[in-house]
């Protein structure tokens, strides 16, 4: 059973990450100014930092926090895999795979929405190569199979374009991407995910169900009435559409799809449903907290998100499936 | 009352018809024994009255083919258990057990009382509510392949089909599972069971379906469908027979 602390402590941390993430940063704003600031008064610098610099870098570590910690979810019941996370089936890849070939070929620098638009078609575009691949079928082992292929296809088209990549400093900048960020990121940026994740969460919010009746099997699902055809599709759109506008906005960041789930499943009553909405406000706590400790740990570079999380999540991860030695 | 037809079932699967024009009528309050050799098409015949697998020919469930039924409305009238049910997370049993009200909940609702009551008489009737708070994945394989009975129970169908529910269990399980599955059709029930072992078949079973390759080889009453003839044709094996009325079947020896 689901501890009843777990939804209010659940709620305390998004509401301090939130909170935090709008008053950390490099330029130091005590609170009372920060509140007149918030509220229509006070410097319009600190205003301007607040909410065009603030408000949107909170927003976004929120939501795509909690689009990969729903993902992983989804992915890890569907797949009935505990290994599962976002970039399983390649989706990760393809749309980093996009953001690159705009990048590549300088279209980011022609229209800054280029990038995004050409990550979610990069997404979209691996997913109709999975369904090919895969072709109807409802095998687990063959979609991670034939993700793999996708997502390893992808890759090799990204260090294509690092290795064709005319300077240093133009490879420099893809991989500076790759390794996911939130910095600079404005309310165009919020504009073109804040919709692509709610789809996905959308689409997701239906499966818990049938994830459910699929710890029994394909067979038994189907016999309990679930249509197998139509979560495929509800999934896959879902992860194309919701991560693909993720990591179109964001670059890649692992990790948080992947523990999340795992963090979270202990204390509910390990039901693939129970797991679904409580990982996806998890992932939104991770991802915040890790943009707070990215602005705060002083180096000469900012750090990049995605090397926070993959420093601060495998150590947990380690941990946590020591104490519960077992995988799932 | 359900009723279950089929009407010349026929069931391809890699380019091979392992169900060949299967014609029966079952009706409500039977238990009801699948037999025949392994390959002899038992789960793929299940699993197209089931409505699982792609199969030519109809399947009438009350008159209706369920080939135009909403795999919902197939859920609520049919519970299937399918051979070797796996269990890919560690469900509490109760949690697994209420697995089996999914086809009745309404969207966006959770279980309710009436659920909870369908699963505590599920738990009861067989023989695992002491069970009720462990994990499934830790149980011994008698009392995992009786939670999994309890799953298929909880869906409260018409029509019951469970494929080998007792391969594995000891004696004394077995006969439990048969005595549960004969109650179950007491109550009102058509179970229809895969079977391997010839004399439970024989002794608790109202009636039989014989296949040997794929096609119904002997079907009607266990005294009528397993005789000597049947058994050396379908099985390759002798039998002995005990007095008229004590339903005793041992098997003897292959004779061919």
């Amino acid at each position: 059973m689901t501890p009843r602390w777990l939804w209010p402590l659940l709620l305390f941390l998004f509401l301090a990450a939130a909170l935090l993430s709008m008053g950390v940063g490099s330029a130091a704003i005590p609170l009372p100014r920060l509140l007149s600031a918030a509220f229509g008064n006070g410097d319009p610098v600190e205003r301007a930092i607040l909410l065009e610099l603030r408000l949107p870098r909170t927003i976004l570590a929120l939501a795509v926090g909690a689009i990969l910690g729903l993902s992983g979810a989804v992915l890890q019941g569907w797949l009935r895999n505990p290994l599962a996370d976002p970039s399983v089936l390649g989706t990760s890849n393809g749309a980093a795979l996009g953001a690159v070939a705009a990048l590549y070929f300088g279209l980011a620098a022609a229209h800054p929405a280029l990038l995004p638009v050409l990550g979610i078609a990069g997404a979209v575009i691996s997913l109709l190569l999975l369904l090919a691949l895969t072709r109807g079928s409802e095998s687990p082992l063959i979609f991670i199979l034939a993700g793999i292929a996708v997502g390893t296809l992808a890759g090799a088209g990204i260090s294509l374009a690092l290795n064709l990549s005319p300077n240093p400093f133009a490879a420099m900048e893809i991989t500076t991407w790759l390794l996911g960020s939130l910095e600079d990121r404005s309310f165009r940026h919020v504009l073109l995910a804040l919709p692509c994740i709610a789809i996905g969460l959308l689409l997701f919010a239906g499966t818990g169900r049938a994830l459910d009746a699929l710890s029994l099997g394909e067979e038994s699902a189907a016999s309990l009435g679930i249509d197998l055809g139509r979560v495929r599709m509800r999934i896959l759109l879902g992860l194309a559409i919701g991560v693909g506008g993720a990591v179109s906005v964001t670059g890649a960041i692992g990790f948080v799809g992947l523990i999340v789930p795992h963090l979270i499943r202990p204390y509910t009553d390990r039901s693939p449903s129970a797991v679904l909405w409580p990982s996806a406000a998890g992932g939104a706590v991770l991802l915040a907290f890790a943009d707070i400790a990215v602005r705060l740990v002083p180096t000469s570079n900012e750090l990049k998100l995605g090397v926070v999380t993959a420093f601060l999540g495998v150590p947990v991860f380690l941990a946590h499936l020591l104490k519960e030695r077992r995988i799932w | 009352m359900v009723a279950l037809a089929a009407e010349h079932v026929g069931v391809r699967l890699g380019g091979r018809d392992v169900v060949r024009d299967v014609s029966m009528r079952l009706s409500a309050g039977t238990l009801v024994g699948v037999l025949g050799p392994n390959g002899a098409g038992k789960s793929s015949l299940m699993k197209a009255l089931a409505g699982l697998l792609p199969h030519s020919g109809r399947v009438l469930l009350d008159g209706v083919d369920v080939a135009g039924l909403a795999r919902s409305e197939t859920a609520r009238k049919l519970a299937y258990l399918p051979q070797g049910q796996t269990l890919h997370w560690p469900l509490a049993v109760e949690r697994l057990v209420g697995l089996g009200r999914l086809p009745h909940l309404a969207p966006l609702s959770a279980i309710g009382p009436a659920d909870r009551a369908a699963i505590e008489r599920a738990l009861q009737r067989a023989d695992v509510a002491h069970l009720a708070g462990r994990a499934a994945t830790e149980l011994s394989g008698g009392e995992r392949a009786r939670v999994m009975l309890a799953r298929a129970l909880a869906v409260e169908a018409p029509a019951l089909l469970v494929d080998e529910p007792l391969a594995n269990l000891d004696p004394a399980h077995q006969i439990a599972g048969m005595e549960l599955l004969r109650a179950e059709a007491d109550a009102g029930v058509l179970v229809l069971a895969a079977l391997h072992d010839l004399p439970l078949a024989y002794r608790h079973c109202d009636h039989i379906l014989l296949l040997h390759e794929g096609q119904l080889a002997a079907e009607g009453p266990a005294e009528t469908a397993l005789t000597p003839e049947t058994l050396a044709r379908v099985y390759g094996i002798s039998a002995s027979f005990g007095s008229p009325g004590e339903r005793l079947l041992i098997p003897r020896e292959r004779i061919r």
